[in-house]
Order: structure tokens, then C-alpha cells, then sequence
């Protein structure tokens, strides 16, 4: 089936079987491979994207179910708040191997998005799907933190 | 200054017309340099379009090679960091050799170690050659010359160095270039520098071999055996050919599984699902981890096969007959995944001429090159590599037996040899495939005497060898001793006088492997475990305690340091809050010495909550001191995560544990607040990627421990220790 997909701006156009995860006609299709592959069953985060501004797992959310949803992929992502926390991000050397860092930096513009005062819990909560096995979760939320500094001042 | 070549020479040599000075030391010993590197060895090239690059020998698995090396090179052409580009080291052992190992190959935290002086001096050449070229130019004497910020300046002249690299080319390099002295450091030991590779990685462009999309690739997935040592009798691959995008299915040469090859992953992943394979599992492991258990604890309870101790039994019991306390432990230890998040993967791209060129976060170079050539039958010289960043290793991406390499090869066999083959595990392939750490059990008997110091100790350790039976025997077994057993507890640092240490080695049960800090992972927990409980038994504080049993060697001291730095800026002697408790602990790995003083809350529910670390750190010269403590961050805790939650346990001889549902990562509600203090040194620089690790699981427990119940099980988890989140 070919399937007619808004993502970072501009319509592309995919071919997939229904049922095919988002995940992987982004990566394999549209070859866009910010975005990763970690587990399969939504427990690591690694595959988060935005639909409709919202952080999703890419990896259980079969194409035909996207429609005209905007999907935003850490390539596209451009808002300020995207820019700020991937510039705290840079500042606070938060990356080690890197692998699950644009799924954690999506699911923290999905939190500053809707919230800029975020405490200490709501980070977690926000954070909490997205796993890191460097275990960077110090700075990822001292960094979380900074942009949301940076985004009130 | 001599002239090695004319420029004519060099011109017709250099290939589309682009200059590359490549400085590196050439096989006599000699720093020398050539157009596109040719036969010597280049550190660093600079191009006529202005690139100077670092060549990095060391993969990238997040511990920080990319930006520790580039710091090397361009602090020798007093650079910044960002003016330098990087690429990873062709496959290639006579240049890119780990000076510890003798191939190439990361691990053992020896990145930085082996690469200070070489990478430095190959930098410092560069610079001596390019103010060189000027001073032939331009007439001017070297000493008037300088070189910064890509510049080469004197007397009111400037250059790029790109404009000077053609002549540099016909300059022989000095033999022993002048390094340049501590004091103009502008990068190494500077607390303000950034990733060099922060920003590919926080903009989705940075390229793990996951990402290789190469014309005409395609997918490979092996199902495998689901015990270990199970062989494929049969397989009926007819409803797999029903999925859209299914290429076909052969049996593995090995008869390991069956390889399943279609055009993209999902396709794949499908029609491996629709594989119908029967197993002959007559020689498959048929124990679970009861059994496994058991026979662990039975071993350490019983005469040890082998001592490893100088010391005999005799003259430990003798110490501990005369004790006036004997404080005794026995723990378990489980086996443990690695599960870096970037599942393994690699590709084979058929190139011209009958060659490969397999694209991999390749951690074992040399390993790898030797496993594709002599499965696809290709001489080493049609064999390329292209090393891409790894998400994560933790030791996983490079075993004795290189199985993921051999699976890519054998399935690239299997084809036409006509396109690229992307080999992909999944996460439950990587979980219940993997080479564990193995599961050890340790018994320990402490004795006391009066004044509370040690007068001797009996400790026994069963598990099974990780070296044995692979290449590495020769240098690691001794006497049928794996150093790796008992590593951490053998070359302890504490003066323990009528020290017996016995060991035995448990059989065979699944693949093992080294796990980011090795033996270590497990003997550090026992020991400090059994440190903290002495210290109570004699009525003293645990870090007075650990003090008290170090003597004044310089190897000794410098651990002392660490405990030392870590409990003043942890304040260790200021009683911790209502329901808080701070627990200790300290190790020497891989030539560095760490000490955590970790805080723990016991919340109203009975749940324990991780609250505070503090760390000290002696690496030597610190050369990028926030790498060093992002790395001392992350592997505590690592340690700490899977003393918690993690392990792997077989029911008749199938893994138990399938992905992070229930082999449970550590998430972000796990953790507090983190310092790490660096001890300020001038010996050589040391690793990190593994020493944090250590110490900071045993820290946990002891914090644990004064609040609660001591965990000699683990993980804490399975034995009713509650966690918040």
C-alpha cells in the first residue's frame, strides 16, 4: 500500500503493508534514522517522535493509523523550545553513546512544550518511558531544567 | 631539514589533485609523512581544503574516544577542539594497534592510556613539520614562528595550514617531536570543553551501523536456537514466503538457525516469525538457574580446585582460629546482559574487485577483519572496515568468538554476493542471546583480633571462566586460574595478612563474556561488602576502617586518596538525614582508583530511593575532566542499576528474560543528584569507562544495609528490597 504521510513539513510518500510501525517506514522507507530502534514494545523510548506535537512510540503505531497527523521526527523538529533544549543539551555534555538521545530530547520538548516550570516529579513522569543504558539521567535532567530556565527568562 | 621527496614526485603521487599530510610512525620507528597516509601510520591529516583531522584507533561507544583523542591532536596544533574533524581508523593492526593489546581492539578502559603519547606526538610532528614548510618559505628561522588556531604566522606573514601542507609533505619529521609543556594547555585538563561529537548526536544525523542504507540492501534475521547449544533439525519456511517483502530462508552453515533475508527489517522480523523450525536439543543446555545455583554455592562451600593465594588454608585457619571475631558472608551473584540500547547489527557491502566492506560500531578491528575473511574466504586485503558510533557495548560488541560477525558473514554467503546485507537483532535476540556476565558465589570469613584489625581472611569464588577455551588463555589463565575470576579480591589493596583465596570453576552453563569492568563487577561488590561488614563487627567507621588497612604504598595511597577526597566532600561524618543512610565503598580497576559515598532514603512504604552520589576519581592526568565525570556518572550507575533490578535466569536452558519489560533498565526516577571530585595528579592518564562501576553497587548496599537488611543475593529485587519507581 502507498501511504501518504505528513512529516517534518512536507508530505512524502511511503510504501508499507498495513500494519507496518511508523518506526520502521521512517527508518527504512523514508530514511530518516534520527529516529531509533530500541526494543519493539514501547518500554525504552528510543523510537519517540512527535505526532501532532505529541511524544509517541514509533515502534507500535501501525502507519494506517497516522492519516493526516503531523509526525515531526528529530530531523524536522525546529521549534524554539526543540532549539533551546538541544542547545542545554550540547552545554551540559548530556550524550555518551547517543542512541537514545533524540527520543529523550523529543519527549523533553513534548514536556517544555506544555509545560516551562516543570518540578522535579513531572520530569520523571515526562522522562520515565525513555531509557538511557549510559545512564546520562543526571544531565538529562539538569539540562531539562536550564532550557526551562532559558525558555521562562 | 631534509628534503624526502621533491614536490614534483609528491604531485604526480597525490591522487585528484588533493593533498592530504598524513603524520604518523612509520614501521622503523621514524615519524614520517605521505600523501593519503600510503604505507605509515597517520594521527592526523590535513587536507589542502583546510580539514585537519584526527584519526581515532578507538571506537565510539559513548565512553568518549571521539573527543578525548581529538583533544591530543589539537592541543599539539594549539587548536580548538571544534576546528577538528574526526573519522574513525581503517582496519589496519600494524598502524592502529592497541599499544596494551597488540591488536585492534577497545576495551580494558585502555583508550586513553595507549593513545596519550602516541597521539600527542603525532600532533606536536604535525606542528613542527608546518612551521617547518614556513620557514622554508618564507626564510625565516623556526623559532620566530608560530602556529595557532589553524594559522601559521611570523614577522607579519600568515598561512592556513592548508596552504602549507604540499610543501610540509616534502619535510621529514622530526623523530622526537617537542611536546608541548603542560602549562599552554588550553584543552587537556580544561573543565569547559564540549563533546566533539554532542551535537550529530542531538540532531538525529550521527550514523550507527544501524542507520546504513546502502543501494539494494538487504535485511538478514536469524532465528536461533531457543536453548543454548540447540541445532536446527528442519525448518519449513512456507508461511514466511507469504509475507510481503520475504526474500527466502537457508539454514546457517553451523545449523545455529535459520537466516531469514527480505527487503527491509519489519518484512524480516514478520516472516522470521512465520519460521517453522524443529530443534534437536540432545546437546542443549537443559540446567536452570536453581540447579546453576546451586552448584555455585555448593563449590564455595567445599575444597577449592585451584589456590590462588600464595597463601595456603592451613595458615588462614590458623589466623582465623586465634581471631577474636570471625565475620562471615556468602553471596550470589547472577548472571547479567550488557543490552546496550543500539541492538547489535552490522553490514556486508559487496565492493568491486570481489571484496567487502563490512560498516559496524566495530570494538574488535583486528577480531572482526579475521572473522569476515575467513568465512567469505577473502585474503585480509579484501576486507575493509568502516567503523560507525555503537549505541553502547558494555563489552558485548567484541567477543572471542565475534558472533555477530560470523552470523553477518555466513548469512552474506548465503547470497549472490551481489548486494549489501544488513544483519539485525532484535532487542529479545540480544537479551536471550547474549554472552553473560557470569553468575559467580563468593563465600568470605573475615577475622578480627582485639584492636579490630585484620589478621586474616578465607575467601572462595565459583563461577565460570570467561577466558578459558578462547584465544585469550594464554595470556589470562595461570596456573588454571582465570585472572578474571578473582581479580578485585587476589590483588586487593587492603593489607590483609593470611589472605587464602580459592577458586573454582563452575561448568560451562551459556556463552560468557566480559561486562563492562569484568570480574570486577562482581569481587568489588564482596569485598566492600565484607569491608563494611568487618568494620561494624569491630565497632569502627567503615571509611576509619578501610584507612587503617592500607599501607603507605604509592598504590595504596592513591586509593587512600580517593577515600579520602569522596568522604570529605560527600561530609561522611555529618549524621545523614531522618531515614537517610550513606554507604561507602572504593575499588582500584583497569589502573584507577574510585570511591562513592552513595545516600539512600528508606521512604514510609519501605522502598528504598536513591538520593545522592558523591564520587572521587584518580585517573591520572585528567585529560577531559567532564568526560571523566560523565563516565564515573554513567557507570555507577550502570553498577548500581543492575544491583538493583537485573538478571538473567534459565529455565531448562532457555533465558528467562526477553526485553526491558522484564529485564528491567534503570529510568530516570531512579536516580538523585551526582558530584564527582577529580584528584588532581600528574601520572599518566588512566580509563574510566569502566572504574566507576565497581564500587558503586556495594556502596548502594552498604547504604542499604545501615538502614535496612545487608543484600548478599542479587539482585536486591528478587530478595524483597523494594525501589520506588
Amino acid at each position: 500500500m502507498k501511504y501518504k504521510i505528513k512529516i517534518n513539513g512536507t508530505v512524502r510518500t511511503a510504501e508499507a503493508e498495513p500494519g507496518t510501525p511508523l518506526l520502521w517506514v521512517i527508518r527504512d522507507e523514508l530514511k530518516l534514522t534520527g529516529t531509533k530502534f530500541g526494543c519493539g514494545v514501547a518500554a525504552c523510548g528510543a523510537c519517540t517522535v512527535h505526532i501532532n506535537g505529541s511524544a509517541r512510540r514509533s515502534c507500535i503505531t501501525p502507519i494506517e493509523t497516522i492519516k493526516d497527523a503531523e509526525v515531526t521526527t528529530i530531523e524536522g523538529v525546529n521549534s524554539k523550545v526543540a532549539k533551546v533544549v538541544q542547545q542545554t543539551w550540547n552545554e551540559l555534555n548530556v550524550v555518551q553513546c547517543g542512541y537514545c538521545q533524540s527520543g529523550q530530547i523529543l519527549s523533553a520538548v513534548s514536556l517544555l512544550s506544555k509545560n516551562n516550570k516543570p518540578t522535579s516529579q513531572e520530569i520523571d513522569r515526562a522522562m520515565q518511558g525513555n531509557v538511557c543504558r549510559c545512564a546520562t539521567y543526571t544531565r538529562i535532567k539538569q539540562a531539562i531544567v536550564k532550557a526551562a530556565k532559558i525558555l521562562k527568562a | 631539514m631534509k628534503l624526502k621527496t621533491s614536490r614534483r614526485t609528491f604531485l604526480k603521487t597525490s591522487a585528484a589533485g588533493m593533498a592530504v599530510l598524513a603524520i604518523g610512525l612509520n614501521s622503523k620507528g621514524v615519524w614520517a609523512s605521505s600523501p593519503q597516509g600510503g604505507t605509515l601510520n597517520p594521527f592526523v591529516k590535513i587536507t589542502s581544503e583546510g580539514k585537519v583531522i584526527a584519526v581515532i584507533k578507538h571506537f565510539e561507544m559513548g565512553q568518549g574516544t571521539t573527543t578525548g583523542l581529538a583533544s591530543l591532536i589539537a592541543e599539539e596544533l594549539n587548536m580548538s577542539l571544534d576546528q577538528i574533524e574526526y573519522e574513525f581508523a581503517p582496519a589496519d593492526i600494524e598502524k592502529y594497534k592497541n599499544l596494551g593489546f597488540g591488536a585492534q581492539l577497545t576495551g580494558g578502559s585502555s583508550s586513553m592510556r595507549n593513545s596519550y603519547l602516541q597521539y600527542r606526538n603525532a600532533g606536536a610532528a604535525a606542528r613542527e613539520v608546518l612551521i617547518q614548510a614556513a620557514s622554508q618559505q618564507w626564510k625565516i628561522p623556526v623559532s620566530k614562528i608560530t602556529l595557532a588556531n589553524g594559522l601559521v604566522t611570523a614577522q607579519g606573514k600568515k598561512a592556513k595550514v592548508s596552504e602549507l601542507v604540499v610543501s610540509a609533505l616534502t619535510i621529514e619529521v622530526p623523530k622526537q617531536p617537542a611536546l608541548k609543556d603542560s602549562k599552554q594547555f588550553s584543552i587537556i585538563g580544561k573543565s569547559n570543553i564540549r563533546r566533539r561529537d554532542s551535537e550529530v548526536k542531538t540532531n538525529g544525523t550521527a550514523q550507527y551501523s544501524i542507520d546504513v542504507h546502502l543501494d539494494n540492501q538487504i535485511i538478514a534475521v536469524i532465528k536461533r536456537a531457543p536453548q543454548f547449544g540447540g541445532l536446527v533439525q528442519s525448518f519449513d519456511a512456507g508461511k514466511a514466503s507469504l509475507v510481503k517483502g520475504f526474500i527466502k530462508a537457508e539454514l546457517l552453515p553451523n545449523k545455529k538457525g535459520v537466516v531469514v533475508f527480505a527487503k527491509n527489517t519489519w518484512s524480516a522480523l514478520q516472516a522470521r516469525n512465520a519460521v517453522n523450525i524443529q530443534w534437536d536439543v540432545s546437546k542443549a543446555e537443559r540446567r536452570s538457574s536453581v540447579d546453576l545455583k546451586k552448584e555455585l554455592l555448593d563449590a564455595v562451600n567445599t575444597k577449592a580446585e585451584h589456590q590462588v593465594s600464595k597463601n595456603s588454608l592451613i595458615t588462614t585457619n590458623q589466623s582465623l582460629q586465634k581471631a577474636k571475631q570471625v565475620v562471615e558472608a556468602t553471596f550470589y551473584l547472577p548472571k547479567l546482559a550488557h543490552a546496550p540500547m543500539e541492538p547489535l547489527n552490522c553490514t556486508i557491502e559487496p565492493t568491486r574487485g570481489g571484496g567487502v566492506r563490512l560498516h559496524d560500531g566495530c570494538q574488535g578491528v583486528t577480531s572482526a577483519h579475521h572473522t569476515l575473511a575467513a568465512i567469505l574466504k577473502l585474503p585480509l586485503d579484501k576486507v575493509e572496515i568502516k567503523t560507525l558510533f555503537s549505541g553502547g557495548s558494555f563489552g558485548r560488541r567484541v567477543s572471542p568468538e565475534n558472533d555477530y560477525h560470523q552470523e553477518a558473514a555466513m548469512a552474506f554467503a548465503l547470497t549472490d554476493r551481489s548486494r549489501p546485507v544488513q544483519l539485525i537483532w532484535s532487542r529479545e535476540d540480544d537479551i536471550k542471546g547474549d554472552y553473560y556476565r557470569p553468575a559467580f558465589a563468593h563465600k568470605a570469613r573475615v577475622g578480627l583480633d582485639a584492636s579490630g584489625k585484620i589478621i586474616g581472611w578465607d575467601h572462595r569464588i565459583a563461577g565460570q571462566s570467561i577466558f578459558k577455551g578462547t584465544p585469550f588463555e594464554k595470556h589470562l589463565v595461570h596456573d588454571g586460574v582465570d585472572h578474571a575470576s578473582v581479580e578485585g579480591v587476589s590483588d586487593s589493596l587492603y593489607n590483609i595478612p593470611n589472605l587464602y583465596v580459592g577458586l573454582t570453576d563452575a561448568k560451562p552453563a551459556t556463552r560468557v563474556l566480559w561486562w563492562r569492568a569484568v570480574g570486577h563487577t562482581h569481587t568489588a561488590y564482596v569485598m566492600e561488602s565484607m569491608m563494611d561488614m568487618a568494620a561494624k563487627a569491630a565497632g569502627k567507621d567503615p571509611v576509619a576502617f578501610r584507612l587503617e588497612h592500607l599501607s603507605n604504598g604509592k598504590d595504596q595511597q592513591r586509593l587512600a586518596g580517593v577515600i579520602k577526597l569522596a568522604a570529605s566532600k560527600a561530609g561522611w561524618n555529618k549524621k545523614a538525614a531522618a531515614n537517610h543512610a550513606k554507604g561507602f565503598a572504593c575499588h582500584k580497576s583497569f589502573q584507577t582508583y574510585v570511591a562513592h559515598v552513595v545516600e539512600v532514603e528508606k521512604k514510609s512504604n519501605g522502598s528504598f530511593q536513591l538520593t545522592k552520589i558523591t564520587s572521587a576519581v584518580d585517573c591520572g592526568l585528567a585529560v577531559n575532566p567532564d568526560m571523566i565525570k560523565a563516565q564515573i556518572e554513567g557507570g555507577s550507575l550502570y553498577g548500581i542499576g543492575h544491583v538493583m533490578r537485573n538478571e538473567i535466569t534459565l529455565n531448562k536452558g532457555s533465558v528467562v528474560q526477553s526485553n526491558f519489560p522484564n529485564y528491567k533498565p534503570l529510568r530516570i526516577s531512579d536516580v538523585g543528584t551526582f558530584e564527582t571530585h577529580i584528584v588532581s595528579s600528574k601520572e599518566n592518564p588512566t580509563g574510566v569507562g569502566e572504574p566507576g562501576v565497581p564500587p558503586a553497587g556495594p556502596a548502594f548496599a552498604n547504604a542499604i544495609a545501615a538502614l535496612d537488611k545487608r543484600a548478599t543475593e542479587l539482585p536486591m529485587e528478587a530478595v524483597g528490597f523494594k525501589f520506588s519507581s
